[in-house]
């Protein structure tokens, strides 16, 4: 039932994710493309990296990172490059600038909220009769002492 | 005519479910007994008819009566039994009237087994219960009806989507609904106790293994679905962060919180409101689930989501129910008066910081998941979030709750000294922090999420055990173990969960960090080498299976000139769908998974073949059946057993005076 997005990609071609006519002879610029495209969006897929995705347009954008980086692009810029040609969508992380702040934000933000309204509420009900008195514990130990 | 049946059945359950909703609820508030009383077998018999009328759907599917418009669309005659079976639930009508079967078992069961409670806090559980099923009931009748007939039956069926024609998913979505509709329970007990204006430490006792009972099918139903996209998939990912799978890890989340504020409920008297605040939101992001996976709106491109007037459907009810919990809330929930007091270092306290962890870890998932719809409404910025968000923003949390666990799992209640604890447990943390070392010391690369993972599991395992062990009192060690071996079986639960939350970190860091791959064309009768396996594809064969036709490759694997693994992947086509589904062939063992996955022929000649090697991947699974186990062990607790045997004591007692 959950996972129907794969069923769609595996309809629009059957193809089989990255493939072994696209990798790089050179393991170090292979390793590269393979952190870049991880990162990229199958943009015909609903959350799928490029990477595992079987669609025709992925094999696409992962020949072109991998063209990008042949031909001397720095990681940055063959992402970019990608970002110019698909938008922001391509990125599995959305970038932290403008009103994505709020999401990258959200999390810290509420824990020290959780954080804060806990600790407060938990002093405010601190045990004031607990505790023994002075008196008390002097008696106490008498009591032990004997 | 049984069909007509069944449709028959759901309907009058609709009408048995408003009744449900209204007669004990007037009751209660009045104070009628007879009208309180009616709440029971109505329950009964809302369960009867709704178990009628799936019994009579499974009865299409089974004969394959093809003048069923959902049989004709989810199932074939060729189909194996067992898929024919979970046809029924493999799909967005069925699957709602599981979701309203298991809606009215529950209820059923707390008229059952529920004579101990308060007369008139049963009845508004079971108001509530039944207004949940109405609702639902009347979705199914309303918007998505799985009884509606073709004038024109076909000669056969369109078949069930292939990826569900396996066993790990036939037995997911009612593992899966379990849990998520279990949730409804802590919901109706928590809205009965607003109403009642009272939760005491029998309201605890009672919502606790209710709670529990969900978590563990949640649990199971999460880590079937993970195992078989695993699998089934074809490239060996276990999560993938998909809205679809966030939409049943938030209520996980949530349940888990409630399990460890319901402790305290039920042992301290206090975080009452707090507790119902979290059962409310727990069966809360359960219907955001629901509605995420069936609506359509954050998933444009699923299949199974359609038809946006089922979202709004979806929608409202998500309004009404927890608009209307949380405004009750409002109103009540100040009046929830806490008796125990605690310090800020004490047991309590570390399940408070528990709760805000999953808590706020649970958000993360949740906006991370609706961050999409909300940037391109609000901000007209159209963007993904996936799962190397989540693995940042989501993992530092569950980093803090294995770290502090330990330490807070043996603080004393009401006031506890970290020192002291700390203490205790400086020598696992230890021997924690050298595996660690040892892991970085192992690996070639310097990356640190193998080493903190290995750290970290073995500080939750030594952790639970050492916990057991501080129990078992200052005397020899043959004593000490006959005293853990009688331990209450909640402790032994609590610490075989804990301990599969460390195995299942352990895991996750160590295929994640750990595996490698392979890639290649590969040549009939040609070997290669791959992380000291041989791996030798020795032939490819077309295969006929009794729905789908497979391409089968049959691989050798070879360490050290012996012969370890022979692995059959296939690629499979299943004609009546017109859809093709790989099978990796998996060699599982308790170090390694050995992943075979087989793809196409190539022109040169020789198949396309991906090998990798996933050090630990069966401890995924193993640590999930911990927890699972861990839930179950601490459920058949001797003071549940008692609760349910509660009511018949006082007339057994005798004055002792």
């Amino acid at each position: 039932m959950r996972h129907l997005v794969w069923a769609l990609c595996l309809i629009a071609s059957p193809l089989f994710a990255v493939q072994p006519d696209e990798i790089l002879a050179d393991p170090a610029l292979e390793a590269r493309a393979r952190g870049i495209t991880a990162g990229l969006r199958c943009v015909v897929c609903r959350n799928e990296s490029v990477d595992d995705s079987n669609a025709e347009i992925a094999r696409d954008i992962r020949l072109m990172v991998r063209e990008r980086l042949v031909a001397g692009d720095s990681d940055e810029e063959a992402v970019q490059y990608m970002v110019d040609r698909f938008g922001e969508f391509v990125l599995l992380t959305p970038r932290a600038t403008g009103s994505n702040l709020i999401l990258w934000v959200a999390g810290p933000a509420l824990l020290l909220i959780g954080l804060g309204i806990a600790v407060t509420s938990i002093r405010r009900r601190r045990p004031t009769t607990d505790g023994l008195s002075a008196e008390e514990e002097t008696r106490l130990r008498q009591l032990l002492d004997e | 005519m049984i069909t007509e049946l069944g449709h028959y059945a759901l309907i009058l359950a609709f009408g048995l479910s408003i009744l449900q909703t209204v007669v004990p609820l007037v009751g209660a508030q009045r104070g009628w007994a007879d009208w309180m009383a009616a709440a029971g077998p109505l329950a009964s018999a809302q369960f009867a008819l709704i178990a009628l009328s799936f019994a009579a759907l499974t009865w299409a599917f089974i004969g394959s009566d093809f003048s069923v418009v959902l049989v004709i669309e989810n199932s074939h005659t060729l189909k194996p039994l067992l898929y024919k079976l979970s046809g029924v639930w493999g799909n967005h009508e069925g699957s709602l009237l599981l979701w309203v079967l298991i809606l009215a078992l529950f209820g059923a069961c707390a008229a059952w087994f529920g004579g101990n409670l308060p007369a008139t806090l049963q009845a508004r559980v079971l108001a509530v219960q039944g207004s949940i099923g109405a609702a639902f009931i009347a979705f199914t009748l309303f918007t998505s009806n799985p009884f509606l007939r073709t004038d024109v039956p076909p000669f056969d069926g369109r078949d069930l989507n292939p990826l569900l024609q396996d066993p790990g998913l036939a037995f997911h979505p009612p593992f899966l609904y379990l849990g998520y509709v279990g949730l409804s329970m802590a919901f109706s007990f928590a809205v009965a106790a607003l109403i009642e204006g009272k939760v005491d430490a029998a309201w605890g006792r009672w919502v606790r293994p209710w709670t529990l009972a969900a978590w563990i099918c949640l649990t199971i139903g999460i880590a079937l679905g993970s195992w078989w996209a695993y699998y089934e998939l074809g490239w060996g990912g276990f999560w993938f962060w998909d809205p679809v799978e966030n939409a049943s890890f938030m209520p996980w989340l949530f349940a888990t919180a409630v399990l460890h504020s319901a402790i305290v409920v039920e042992k301290r008297e206090t975080l009452k409101a707090w507790t119902i605040l979290l059962a409310i939101l727990g069966f809360g992001f359960s219907l955001m689930g629901t509605f995420i996976v069936r609506s359509g709106v954050i998933t444009s491109v699923h299949a199974f989501a359609s038809d946006p007037e089922r979202g709004v459907f979806i929608l409202l009810i998500f309004a009404v129910f927890v608009g209307g919990a949380l405004t009750l809330f409002a109103l009540r929930g100040a009046a929830l008066e806490a008796k125990g007091v605690f310090a800020l270092v004490s047991r309590e306290s570390a399940l408070v910081l528990n709760n805000v962890l999953l808590a706020v870890a649970s958000f993360v998932v949740f906006v991370g998941t609706m961050w999409p719809l909300v940037s391109e409404l609000a901000f007209g910025r159209v963007l993904s979030v996936g799962a190397p968000f989540f693995d940042a923003a989501f993992t530092p949390f569950m980093v803090a709750l294995a770290i502090v666990l330990p330490v807070g799992a043996i603080l004393p209640w009401k006031r506890g000294s970290l020192g002291r604890a700390m203490r205790a447990q400086s020598g696992i943390a230890a021997l924690a922090l050298a595996l660690g070392g040892l892991a970085f010391a192992l690996q070639t690369g310097r990356s640190a999420l193998v080493p903190v993972g290995a750290a970290l599991g073995l500080w939750l395992v030594l952790g639970a055990l050492a916990d057991l062990w501080g129990r078992s009192g200052r005397q020899g060690v043959i004593q000490r173990l006959g005293r853990m071996a009688r331990l209450p079986r909640a402790d032994w639960g609590k610490a075989t969960a804990h301990a599969g939350l460390g195995v299942t970190i352990f895991a996750v860091a160590a295929v994640t960090g750990w595996s490698t791959e392979d890639i290649r064309v590969a040549q009939l009768g040609e070997s290669f080498e791959h992380e000291g396996y041989t791996v030798t594809l020795t032939d490819v064969q077309r295969v006929q299976g009794p729905n789908w036709i497979s391409t089968t490759g049959y691989v050798d694997v070879h360490q050290n000139g012996v012969l370890v693994a022979q692995l059959e992947p296939e690629k499979r086509v299943y004609p009546a769908a017109g859809m093709p589904t790989t099978e990796a062939a998996i060699d599982y063992s308790l170090t390694r998974d050995l992943y075979i996955a087989l793809g196409d022929p190539q022109d040169g000649g020789g198949w396309a073949l991906r090998t990798y090697v996933k050090p630990f991947a069966s401890w995924l699974w193993l640590g999930a059946a911990l927890m699972a186990l861990g839930g179950l062990v601490s459920l058949s607790d001797r003071r549940y057993r008692l609760a349910a045997g509660a009511r018949k004591a006082p007339a057994i007692a005798t004055p002792a005076e």
